[in-house]
């Protein structure tokens, strides 16, 4: 299984990478990721690469090889089609994020011609209100376990739900914990009204 | 033995914590950072480690320990290296007593530096064998046969990771044994003294050594000729990452051939390499950097004069400058084994077996994405001190000389406040070279807290004692934050948890004899403008320090929210900050809360008071 995360720096692709790899492993499976760490962390296009599974020995996924692509961002999504293999799946928040410059440039993103660009390119796509289930839970922060949870949910992360919420328990801090098991709970109602 | 999900770096600190290693130092830099870290958040008790004031000076740390029989490592990045490689020339000839590993990490793309340099080569130049992993489970068992050749040639060793491995992650089982090295102390002798009959004398031995070395490299099992392919005569060398890139691209290919794996590109295991050399017609070698292994394998056919046609960065069949990817190598290896590409789409004619199908690779999205370059954060403090300075310049001949750290990003739009930017400390020093020409400009030099202390202060003792007329601008964040925030003396903190004495800017200045400092909170707008009008005035150096922590070390209290009715649509606050929490909707200016840190700057430039504080449970709703 190959999995991309995309999104800006700062939204928490890096720990929703290690969460998919983590998962994995405690089902007995090899896992292997890369990151974008360094200068784009602040604010710019990041990528992160999780491979599942024997026989992967490139940290990096090649192009058209990805089974699963989680958007955080729309615009960030579209950048990384080129990893998607041809029956792909595409999990994408529906917020924008304005890049400073685009709001410098005049040159204005409209997301709404970028989201219908996924649905019209790909096959299978879940669009998810990130905005407003983060808003349900109360923190912004969420958004990369929110993604995990439709992603767990719709199938394609080739683990559970429930496998998902036993790794959150084993990772992160206790203070973080109750918000972090809500986001999970909601991306669990949002994904069962929302078959691919 | 647990598994474990590990950052190559994070294995490269457990497998030195496992050879036994007592000292580690180091300065922060993309991508090595996580090793001395790792080392700190690991250690069973016994390791002393410390984020040194720069390379050159953690070099020389860990040479002395090493000296007195310690294991001991120094990290860095690739450009550290060339602050420490006067220590690393020298200490070539010198030797070590303990074992010693220098781990330098390259970064091909650039992705986060400033050169492409390649260590191998520094390898070459020092006369330091060099160890160059091809994953991170391979770069946590070397590490130790690296301390270990180091003992054995009782010399350092260079260990040269490169991004995609610093930064990728494996299931990993880490043994929680760790070698027992008890040092033997210094002994003192006259062979410690580095002299010019010594060095002479030192680099008769040095050469004969690294004949041994070879010898014993081309035995060493990490570099190895893998076998396949029988009746193929041509064959692929490769190093580093892109040995892995290799296999993956031959996997997806469906070809196998004889594959030589170079993890010690110097001394180069040349026994190992003639071997290889005498059982294919060509090779296509794959690296990264310089055409290093290239080169060897070039001079080794016209050593033994073996007809063998050796492809690669020097033949152009594969790129000179940026990082390798499983496509690129794909493709170079499809077309070095005749193999058809062809294009999903173009016809369903396949001519031969071995037709590729590629489907229309690299062709970007036919839809216009917004550039999303990095930037400095919502409420950065140097967002403020620029727009101060740039401020207080206006109408005014200025450069402003910048230097490496988050404060590079001030030269995007809209500030624009970065002229120059070289090495660490070169903003100080570069500023009194524009003075003895551009007499009538005033030439900033702004550097980091960090960078300060790293290579800073010879530049201001520089520039007080010969009169150079400068304003220096210390960008005083409390932290290193670029890499991480990471500690340094201004901080008052250490890698081994202890509280340290401060080491105020200020008064190290002042110690320094500069003449004019002002201390400012770059967040009072009105007040940093006018300490910047006044040290602009100033004869010789005239310092202003602005002082507030990054975003990083707090959290926000009071966040900002445009009011709508006030707002008429100027976009003053947009166009003049360049805030990642800040655009333009609907004519009005929108502050994103998840993104706002409070900062105010927003609510100062405002002509119309139309931002103000947001009334909130005190940031619960981030």
């Amino acid at each position: 299984m190959n999995c991309i995360l995309t999104g800006v720096g700062g939204q928490g692709t890096i720990l929703a990478a290690k969460l998919i790899a983590n998962t994995a492993m405690a089902k007995g499976l090899q896992a292997r990721t890369a990151e974008t760490i360094g200068m784009a962390q602040r604010g710019g296009s990041v990528i992160s690469h999780v491979r599942i599974g024997e026989e992967v020995y490139s940290p990096l996924i090649p192009e058209k090889t990805a089974d699963l692509l989680i958007g955080f961002e729309p615009a960030e999504a579209v950048r990384a089609l080129r990893y998607l293999k041809k029956d792909g799946t595409v999990i994408v928040s529906k917020t924008a994020i304005k890049p400073a410059g685009a709001s410098l440039n005049e040159k204005d993103y409209d997301v709404s011609k970028v989201l219908a660009y996924l649905k019209e390119r790909v096959g299978k796509v879940i669009f998810v209100d990130t905005d407003s289930i983060c808003r349900k839970c109360g923190s912004a922060k969420v958004l990369n376990v929110v993604l995990l949870g439709v992603a767990a949910a719709s199938g394609t992360l080739g683990f559970t739900v429930e496998e998902l919420e036993e790794t959150l328990h084993r990772m992160l801090p206790e203070r973080n914990l109750a918000v972090n098991l809500k986001a999970l709970q909601e991306a669990r109602i949002f994904a069962a009204d929302c078959p691919i | 033995m647990v598994q474990e999900l590990v950052m190559g770096n994070e294995a490269i600190a457990l497998g030195a914590l496992k050879a036994g290693v007592s000292v580690v130092t180091g300065y922060p830099g993309t991508p090595s950072t996580e090793i001395l870290e790792t080392i700190a958040r690991r250690n069973p008790g016994d390791v002393y480690v410390e984020w040194s004031v720069n390379e050159k000076v953690a070099l020389e740390v860990a040479a002395g320990a090493a000296l007195a029989g310690a294991r001991a490592m120094v990290t860095m990045k690739q450009v550290g290296l060339n602050v420490a490689s006067d220590p690393v020339m020298s200490l070539a000839y010198i030797g070590v007593k303990g074992g010693m590993v220098i781990v330098v990490a390259d970064d091909p793309g650039p992705i986060s530096s400033q050169t492409e340099q390649d260590t191998r080569q520094f390898g070459v130049f020092s006369k330091l064998p060099v160890f160059d992993p091809t994953s991170p489970e391979e770069a946590y068992a070397m590490i130790g046969q690296a301390f270990q050749y180091s003992e054995k040639y009782q010399t350092p060793v260079l260990f040269r990771p490169t991004t995609r491995i610093c930064h990728a992650s494996v299931s990993l089982e880490i043994s929680s044994e760790r070698a027992k090295v008890a040092p033997e102390g210094f002994v003192k002798d006259p062979k410690w003294v580095i002299f010019p009959r010594l060095s002479y004398l030192n680099h008769i031995k040095i050469e004969k050594r690294n004949e041994v070395l070879a010898e014993d490299f081309a035995t060493y099992k990490a570099n190895e000729i893998i076998a396949a392919g029988d009746f193929c005569r041509k064959g692929i060398a490769a190093g580093g990452i892109s040995y892995v890139y290799a296999k993956e691209a031959l996997k997806l290919l469906g070809v196998s051939c004889k594959l030589f794996k170079v993890a010690t590109p110097y001394p180069f295991p040349e026994r190992l390499a003639r071997e290889f050399l005498q059982q294919v017609d060509e090779v296509l070698v794959l690296e990264e950097l310089s055409p290093f292994i290239e080169k060897e394998l070039v001079y080794l056919c016209g050593k033994y004069q073996l007809p063998v046609k050796v492809k690669g960065k020097l033949t152009a069949d594969m790129p000179c400058a940026g990082e390798n990817t499983v496509e690129n190598v794909k493709e170079a290896l499809a077309k070095f084994f005749g193999l058809r590409i062809q294009t999903v789409g173009e016809g369903q004619a396949q001519h031969g077996e071995q037709a590729i199908r590629k489907q229309a690779e690299h062709t970007p999205p036919d839809i216009q994405l917004p550039d999303r370059p990095p930037v400095l954060c919502a409420g950065c403090p140097h967002r403020a001190s620029f727009y101060a300075v740039k401020k207080a310049m206006k109408g005014r001949k200025a450069v402003f000389c910048g230097d490496i750290g988050c404060y590079t990003l001030g030269n995007a739009k809209p500030l624009e406040m970065v002229d120059t930017c070289l090495c660490m400390g070169a903003d100080v020093t570069m500023a009194q070279g524009l003075f003895r020409v551009e007499r009538d400009s005033v030439n900033f030099a702004f550097i980091g807290d960090s960078t300060f202390f790293h290579t800073g202060i010879p530049g201001v003792v520089n520039a007080v004692y010969n009169g150079a007329k400068i304003v220096l601008a210390v960008l005083d964040n409390s932290t290193t934050a670029m890499t991480g925030n990471q500690p340094h003396p201004g901080t008052g903190q250490t890698m081994m948890g202890s509280i340290s004495a401060k080491i105020r800017i200020a008064k190290v200045l002042e110690a320094l004899g500069v003449k004019h400092i002002a201390l400012v909170n770059p967040f009072d707008l009105a007040v940093t403008e006018q300490a910047v009008r006044e040290a602009a005035d100033c004869d010789g150096v005239a310092a202003v320090i602005f002082e507030a922590p990054c975003i990083q070390l707090f959290k926000p209290a009071q966040l900002y929210r445009v009011h709508e009715e006030k707002c008429n649509g100027c976009r003053l606050c947009v166009k003049e900050l360049g805030c990642p929490a800040m655009y333009m909707e609907k004519k009005k200016a929108v502050i994103t809360p998840a993104l706002c840190y409070g900062c105010s700057l927003c609510a100062q430039v405002c002509p119309f008071g139309a931002i103000e504080p947001l009334r909130t449970d005190g940031g619960e709703n981030r």
